[in-house]
């Protein structure tokens, strides 16, 4: 094939697109349609407790729109790392919104699963056997991480999609996958080359945010031999070549080389052209092949937490906040020891908003100008009982806490809610952030056909 | 003299993964980014020095094609363990704001 088609509805099934986005795309006949589902973004706790950081609303929103889009023109549905950490409850909510919506709306087709979730046993002989190395900033991995991770995800290359395609699938649902890979599977699977094929995904895997003004919306890219257009679908935005080659600085250590699996995407003499008032080609991306690797992310718990929101007005208390902060934790210590609950079964953190609350040790302004600070005081624990226990102490301790010079002697903090301490989810760490090496592309990722 | 928050057309942090955060500036023309670039004053040694990290842990890129500048950097905290305070690290970039280029 000449020129290949991608159309991509926004940078996140269930981030909403706006249909007449997705009518002109339609139009331009892609030959294929998809969204990108996922990211660690949101942070660990998607991952560890297998809930979807959208919304099923949102999501079966995008869906219906684009099961419909996709049947009428006869063309597949390709979505990777379904419903955000892309493990099997994830994915499980989205093939069953996709099977709902093709009950309701008399779709049918031939539905591929790809499975993302990882054996430990699985990664345990991969970590024996030598094949898995750590990413920068992290741990090297052992048994134990492995062990306490409550589930640890592959994300997989293109290949287990042009599999699934070449089995004949019209609609492809995949657990965690690197961003770019449905694309560049269709898009190396119509025997485009790997380099424009990979930097197609890149883009795509953000819907418009290449474009200007950046949104939540259509990016239709054409990929050839030699390099790619990118066009957003929506009249209001423009991909202009500064746009585009500003893109490649997004949430990426480097904008040149991007490592994939089974290959290096080098972008370090891409050019940028604009071919019209609205689209922009680019080409002089390079793919080097490497030996096959995936990445593993898993969370692990790390407890139960509650926190308490509150906030002081007083001038005395915020001239003397650290040392008002040390009597609280001190107080705390007793107390809780008090009733049972030793200083290491308990993490207390207290985040001063006015100070430091957002920069914590990068913050380079050692002396606040507030007239008044804000406190979200936080306690995890091995239980919820316990870190609401020791919450509640921390609680009457901020509130009554005395400090030299205190004329505010009925209350010292500000508490906006009753109840005012909040139990939330139970908190998770990434623990396991590193790479496999392995052999075949497709064995750790395990495909499921259904009529639907 | 001019200060990054004067001259910058963006100035932004986000996550690269859970593990670090990347910064990048950038300016609004080659022009300008040449200008920025040859007062060599954007280099690892000064996210080195605003972050307390060592110099050898700031991947440091310059990109021409994007008139950016852009530095990733080791988190404190990985992305929502207990203790971060910024799980998209989105919020990280002020102190680059006030850093002056003598242009």
């Amino acid at each position: 094939m000449q020129e290949y088609r991608l159309l991509s509805t926004s940078g996140l099934l269930g981030y909403g697109f706006p249909e007449a986005s997705l009518a002109a795309g339609m139009k331009r006949e892609p030959h294929m349609i998809g969204v990108d589902g996922g990211s660690t973004d949101p942070g660990p706790y998607y991952l560890g407790s297998g809930k979807c950081v959208n919304s099923r609303m949102s999501m079966k929103r995008d869906l219906k729109l684009m099961l419909h889009a996709a049947r009428s023109q006869r063309i597949p549905l390709v979505i990777g790392s379904c419903g955000g950490a892309g493990g099997e409850p994830h994915l499980t909510v989205v093939a069953d919104i996709v099977r709902e919506i093709a009950r309701e709306e008399g779709l049918h087709f031939k539905l591929a699963v790809i499975h993302a979730e990882q054996d430990k046993g699985w990664v345990k002989r991969k970590l024996r056997e030598g094949s898995i190395k750590a990413l920068r900033n992290v741990q090297p991995l052992d048994e134990e991480t492995i062990d306490r991770a409550t589930r640890i995800v592959g994300m997989m290359g293109p290949e287990p999609f042009i599999r699934a395609l070449d089995d004949g699938a019209e609609v492809v649902l995949a657990g965690r996958s690197s961003d770019p890979a449905p694309w560049a599977g269709c898009a190396t699977r119509a025997q485009l080359p790997p380099a424009p094929s990979w930097y197609a995904g890149k883009m795509l895997e953000c819907g418009a945010t290449a474009a200007l003004p950046k949104g939540h919306d259509c990016l239709l890219t054409t990929v050839d031999r030699e390099g790619i257009v990118l066009e957003a679908m929506n009249p209001i935005r423009i991909c202009t070549p500064f746009s585009v080659a500003n893109h490649s600085l997004h949430e990426n250590s480097s904008p040149c080389f991007h490592i994939e699996p089974g290959g290096l995407l080098d972008t370090s003499d891409c050019t940028f052209e604009a071919v019209s008032d609205r689209a922009v080609r680019v080409a002089g991306m390079k793919w080097t092949q490497q030996p096959y690797t995936v990445k593993l992310e898993g969370a692990e718990l790390v407890g139960y937490r509650a926190i308490t929101i509150c906030g002081t007005r007083d001038p005395g208390l915020v001239a003397t906040v650290d040392d008002f902060l040390r009597s609280v934790r001190e107080n705390v210590a007793v107390k809780a020891e008090a009733f049972g609950v030793k200083p290491e079964d308990y993490r207390l953190v207290i985040r001063t908003y006015g100070a430091h609350g957002v920069m914590a040790g990068w913050e380079p302004v050692e002396q606040t100008k507030s007239h008044e600070l804000g406190f979200v005081v936080e306690i995890v624990a091995a239980s919820q009982e316990l870190a609401n226990a020791v919450l509640s102490i921390a609680r009457v301790q901020m509130l009554h806490v005395d400090f030299p010079g205190r004329l505010c002697k009925e209350g010292n903090m500000a508490f906006p809610y009753s109840p005012s301490d909040i139990e939330t989810a139970p908190a998770y760490r990434f623990s396991v952030f590193h790479t496999a090496a392995i052999d075949d592309p497709c064995a750790a990722f395990p495909i499921e056909y259904e009529r639907v | 003299m001019p200060r990054i928050r004067d001259i910058a057309k963006a100035c932004k942090s986000k996550n690269a993964g859970p593990f670090e955060v990347t910064i990048d500036v950038v300016f609004d023309t080659r022009e300008m980014y040449e200008k920025v670039r040859a007062t060599k004053v954007l280099c690892p040694a000064l996210f080195a020095r605003l972050y307390k990290v060592s110099a050898e842990d700031v991947l440091f890129t310059e990109y021409p094609a994007g008139y950016a500048f852009k530095a990733t950097l080791p988190r404190l905290v990985s992305s929502g363990d207990v203790g971060d305070t910024d799980v998209y690290g989105a919020q990280q970039h002020a102190p680059l704001l006030e850093v002056e280029i003598p242009l």
